[in-house]
């Protein structure tokens, strides 16, 4: 699902208001609109989860989430016409005079004339949705789990290379943006050049995008200046949003350092609490870097798929040497077997 | 490393040329040099992340240098911003 947010760049907090203007459509559509209290919408959501005030309306406000939006399904509205027969409002004064973030009416349910009217008097936002109850719960719980993500930029690229997605790392200058261009003319995808930003959610997914969508798709090449890929290579080239699979950190070729010979041993690179294999690809002149990373793709996929290169290569090496050691002792005149 | 705190003198903001004209700067010093504005940080490094700031006319920024020639760096950079890259 791709959240498309008025966000700038800079932490702003999310409002009700910004909820009802998510671009959102399909399957994750929430079909909200504002029945009353107009003059809340700027108040913030700062809670990612949602709350059904059973209990609240029936005047018990123990650990009462009132930071949460509040869902009323058929229930809760079955009580406040209750509540309306028995012309009493008490517990609906309270209830909206906690600075609650906004009321979301379910099944094109109605509240009640004396809800309707605290909620004004109180700016409580009341929105109304023709989904279902449950509907309504999974599609808004997936909003909030990608609006409240944990967030970070990264300095780098990041490309699709057979289905990976790959952050390209490194000082500038290093030839990130040029390997990318390479990988796109081979038919390979660009998500964003330069700023990434890498949303963690689920706990253990990273999901990667241009950080700015005014200059996303463009890249900027050294001697040529900035190109918009979109239009060179077409829609084909180009992706919006893509997982964080794989790190590749380029770096200046150091004879002074070890680098990774056999592949058996796996580094990691920790973003938002998640670890990202990450692979040191040295840079030097007449090595071919998108072959190097086109196969460092590959190798992830076959990885995932549960067969790793490296280690089959050890245990077969094991065996045959094992096997030639037993040759030995068979065919020998040594007794002590 | 060096901080220091910049306001963008340009009545255009930092668009296009300026922001070449900072990363071209930028990239003749060995130094990591990144721009701060609100929460987001960039690579001043790069042209890209520069105009992804969208600073306008007014806007603080902070630089932070560190590296060798951190100094020199720090001194460049505040001239370019007061020189209004070299654009009024």
């Amino acid at each position: 699902m791709y959240v498309y947010s008025i966000f700038n760049m800079a932490e702003k907090k999310f409002t009700v208001l910004d909820l009802l203007n998510l671009d959102l459509s399909g399957h994750d559509a929430l079909h909200l609109k504002c029945i009353a209290g107009r003059r809340g919408l700027p108040r913030a959501i700062t809670s990612p989860e949602i709350n059904r005030p059973g209990l609240a309306l029936c005047g018990f406000y123990e650990s009462f989430a009132n930071n949460r939006l509040q869902l009323f399904g058929r229930g809760e509205v079955a009580y406040l016409n209750r509540l309306h027969q028995e012309n009493s409002s008490e517990s609906i004064k309270f209830f909206l005079e906690s600075q609650l973030p906004c009321c979301v009416f379910t099944y094109n349910l109605e509240p009640t004339e004396e809800f309707r009217q605290i909620a004004e008097e109180n700016c409580c936002p009341l929105l109304q949705t023709d989904l279902t109850s449950t509907e309504f719960t999974h599609r808004i719980l997936r909003v909030f789990s990608n609006t409240f993500a944990p967030k970070t930029t990264q300095h780098g690229v990041l490309v699709e290379v057979y289905g990976i997605g790959i952050l390209l790392n490194g000082h500038s200058g290093v030839g990130k943006s040029e390997t990318a261009l390479e990988l796109v003319e081979r038919g390979h995808r660009l998500v964003a050049d330069d700023i990434i930003d890498i949303r963690c959610v689920n706990g253990n997914t990273l999901l990667g995008r241009g950080a700015n969508t005014m200059i996303s798709h463009h890249m900027e090449i050294r001697g040529l200046g900035i190109i918009n890929i979109s239009q060179l290579y077409g829609v084909g080239a180009i992706r919006n949003q893509k997982e964080v699979q794989l790190v590749v950190k380029l770096e200046d070729w150091d004879s002074t350092k070890t680098y990774d010979r056999l592949g058996t041993e796996q580094k990691y690179k920790e973003l938002l609490g998640v670890k990202v294999p990450m692979i040191e690809i040295p840079v030097k002149p007449g090595r071919n870097l998108p072959i190097i990373i086109e196969a460092a793709a590959m190798n992830e996929r076959l990885k995932n798929m549960g067969y790793n290169s490296a280690k089959d290569f050890n245990l077969n090496i094991l065996k045959w040497i094992e096997t030639g050691d037993a040759k030995i002792a068979y065919n020998s005149n040594d007794d002590s077997y | 490393m060096i901080e220091k705190i910049l306001t963008v003198k340009n009545r255009a903001g930092i668009h296009a040329r300026p922001a070449a004209i900072i990363a071209q700067t930028a990239n003749k010093f060995q130094s990591e040099i990144s721009i701060t504005r609100d929460d987001a940080t960039v690579n001043a490094k790069s042209i890209m992340g520069v105009i992804a700031m969208g600073a306008g006319y007014n806007t603080q920024l902070t630089i932070t240098v560190e590296g060798p020639d951190e100094s020199e760096a720090v001194a460049v950079l505040e001239n370019l911003f007061d020189s209004k890259f070299e654009e009024e």
